[in-house]
């Protein structure tokens, strides 16, 4: 069922944040893009599918050369959106997006820095691509920046400001079964484990929002209109969007998880956390009686935990495609 | 990021510097009271009340290069002398030991158990003179002030900060090669066993609900490791037990403090290319200047001050300053902690480039930097 493929190798480690591993499959192409981020730096590869050919590019962090260690990038994302894909870079400076290549920069927006430091630290993290046309960005103050993005061009502008959560945003994540049926499109997550969850639109709207429990929420996804929430505490939780109700809890981890990614159609989870281990989860819908099973994956023949030896922090990614093929990095 | 970082840097590799000197002090026989004296004359610098104020400032990072510089005076602060070697190999142990710490914390907010635990040594190495206790008291006060209201998410940045901080250094240090908790590589081993952090559950089972709340179906999955229980929530005061013995001094007389420089990989150490700034070149971070700029008791007596050596004998000190990588050197300002002529003329030849520079036309985060720096001057 699994095998592990041709290992890639960045030019430089990745550093420790949460969800830091992007992955864009571009099937006409036959490329896979895989962007890293380290410190001030995005890694960039393109992988072509045959394994033979590796071009790396990398990306600097705005402003980087004023500043020594205040323009660390937080996170770096593909959004994909029916004409486009935007490659967005979030730091402690502002919000990057390039053309899908990481060739040419479109957008640069530049967060509200205040003159004297100040204790509550600033930056952007949490990314997501949202129905047809927007980009939604978080930042540590709680607020929320929803762009709306052209079919083409850099006439990219800020939409609207969603102001609903109090601590740092961590994630966000938009429905990515590709069915249109859901009625939630958006989640988003903060330091406090609050989630809320939103309906896209020329103003977004707040369809519920679910309590936290004083424990960092650090990813988040959407399926199917369930909430696939990483805490912590190593605890996987899966709530009904729109209600707020439980419908499973996995004591997944013995360590913080730093990522989590769904393959939409299989309905497979991946988790990855401080603990050295990578899981992967099954998910199975049961409409009419409104529950979602969850059952976890043996790998047969082959650990996907390294052997002790080896052992360092992971974040992984699974790739929005049918195919079966899941991304581990190792990060120090 | 975080910028509330600095401080538990600081105190930390402190703490740890402070377990190495004393373990050397004592493996070359230095004469108790000198040994003595050097140890509560680094704590006092280390605690100055001023110093501390500007520490606890909220504030990013300095780099690696001012952290070093800040501490190449810290360990000059006494009639203690080191080599460039020794100083090197210090740091090396010093970081690493840290960096070690903050990725083996079960929990973010482990770290401050990790410094309360540097603290409640610090506090021992000078229970005998009052003055110097009670600004270490100070300093848990300040610490328990600024870090336990802060929440997990704010703890994780903190800890983000310093592992990015502590990036690619791998250097192998043989105590940890000894106890199996580095490989070879210099990366270090995090255990699938042993207790989880407390707050989280041991990985296993998972529960399905129905929509009334009701739990409807448990599954128990093999977790692949050997958890064996949740751990104590160590204290957070001024006293009481830590629970996490990370941070609470690994060396003894006879564990040598050794690190292993051949056989390192060279991607390991690579200094983060930035586009050089004037100001970030010559950067004399405030701490480092107030540092400079502290009495050091002197004795009259020249015989009084001695060296202290990393290394088992004088020809491996000078052995591992000539084989030491290029790509693991600190690059460090060279500049004399000490108040002669000469070097405060020096020190204020720089001043005097950065007053330059400040009037120049530039971006506000470079201006300010040399604003403080001005400032500080002033008041030195």
């Amino acid at each position: 069922m699994y095998h592990k493929e041709k290992s890639i190798q960045m030019k430089s480690s990745a550093s420790a944040l949460y969800n830091n591993l992007s992955v864009l499959r571009i099937a006409p192409r036959s490329l896979t893009y895989f962007t890293v981020v380290h410190a001030n730096m995005v890694n960039m590869v393109s992988a072509s599918w045959d394994g033979l050919n590796y071009s790396h590019r990398q990306l600097q962090s705005k402003e980087a050369n004023v500043a020594t260690s205040s323009s660390l990038i937080m996170q770096a994302a593909w959004c994909v959106l029916p004409s486009r894909d935007i490659l967005v870079l979030t730091s402690q400076k502002g919000i990057q997006m390039y053309e899908s290549d990481g060739s040419i920069m479109v957008y640069w927006h530049a967060l509200d820095t205040p003159e004297t430091q100040t204790a509550q630290a600033v930056f952007a993290r949490g990314i997501a691509a949202v129905r047809e046309k927007y980009i939604c960005v978080g930042i540590s103050s709680g607020s929320m920046l929803v762009f709306d993005v052209p079919i083409k061009g850099s006439n990219i502008t800020l939409s609207e400001v969603l102001e609903e959560h109090k601590e740092s945003i961590t994630d966000l994540a938009s429905e990515c079964s590709g069915s249109l049926e859901c009625i939630a499109d958006m989640v988003s997550a903060d330091d406090s484990g609050n989630l809320c969850v939103w309906k896209s639109g020329e103003d977004f709207q707040l369809l519920n929002k679910i309590p936290g429990f004083d424990m960092s929420c650090s990813s988040v996804k959407l399926w199917k209109g369930t909430v696939v929430a990483g805490y912590g505490t190593g605890q996987i939780r899966l709530y009904e969007a729109v209600t707020g109700i439980v419908h499973a809890e996995v004591n997944a981890h013995a360590r913080w998880i730093y990522s989590l990614d769904i393959a939409p159609f299989s309905g497979l989870l991946l988790s990855a956390a401080e603990d050295s281990l990578v899981r992967v989860w099954h998910l199975t819908m049961t409409p009419e009686t409104n529950s979602v099973e969850v059952t976890s994956q043996t790998i047969p023949g082959r650990n996907l935990t390294t052997p002790r030896t080896h052992r360092q922090t992971l974040t992984a990614s699974l790739p929005l495609s049918p195919s079966r093929s899941c991304t581990c990095i190792t990060s120090v | 990021m975080s910028s509330r970082t600095l401080p538990l840097l600081f105190i930390n590799l402190g703490g740890e510097m402070l377990y190495i000197l004393d373990q050397r002090l004592r493996a070359q026989n230095i004469p108790a009271d000198k040994a003595k004296k050097v140890m509560n004359d680094i704590i006092t610098t280390m605690f100055n009340k001023k110093f501390l104020e500007e520490l606890f400032k909220p504030q990013e990072l300095y780099s690696k290069k001012a952290l070093r510089t800040v501490f190449d005076r810290l360990a000059h602060a006494s009639i203690m002398r080191l080599n460039q070697a020794s100083m090197d190999k210090l740091y090396d142990l010093m970081t690493m030991a840290f960096k070690y710490q903050v990725l083996l914390c079960p929990r973010a907010k482990d770290i401050l158990l990790v410094s309360f635990n540097h603290m409640d040594a610090i506090k021992d190495f000078v229970k005998d003179t009052p003055s110097v206790l009670s600004q270490v008291d100070e300093t848990y006060r300040q610490l328990i002030e600024m870090y336990t209201p802060l929440s997990s998410g704010e703890f994780q940045l903190i800890r983000q900060t310093l592992l990015i901080f502590f990036q690619d250094m791998h250097i192998r240090v043989s105590i940890f090669l000894k106890d199996k908790v580095q490989n070879s590589n210099g990366r270090f081993v995090l255990p699938i066993s042993g207790p989880v952090p407390h707050g989280t559950h041991i990985p296993g089972l998972i529960r399905m609900f129905s929509c009334n709340g009701e739990e409807v179906k448990r599954l128990q999955f093999r977790n692949g490791g050997n958890y064996t229980g949740v751990l104590r929530e160590g204290s957070f005061e001024m006293f009481g037990e830590r629970v996490i013995k990370l941070g609470t001094n690994m060396y003894s007389v006879s564990r040598p403090v050794e690190t292993h420089m051949s056989g390192t990989s060279k991607n390991s150490a690579t200094e983060r290319t930035i586009s050089p700034n004037p100001l970030a070149k010559e950067e004399l971070n405030m701490l480092a200047r107030l540092m400079g700029g502290m009495e050091v008791q002197k004795p009259g007596n020249a015989d009084s001050g001695f060296r202290v050596n990393l290394f088992a004998t004088d020809e491996e000190e000078e052995e591992a300053l000539i084989s030491r990588p290029d790509e693991f050197s600190y690059d460090v300002i060279k500049i004399q902690a000490t108040k002669n002529q000469q070097a405060n003329a020096e020190l204020v030849k720089i001043m005097g480039d950065f007053t330059e520079e400040a009037g120049e036309p530039c971006s506000s985060s470079a201006n300010s930097k040399g604003d403080d720096l001005l400032a500080m001057m002033d008041g030195l």
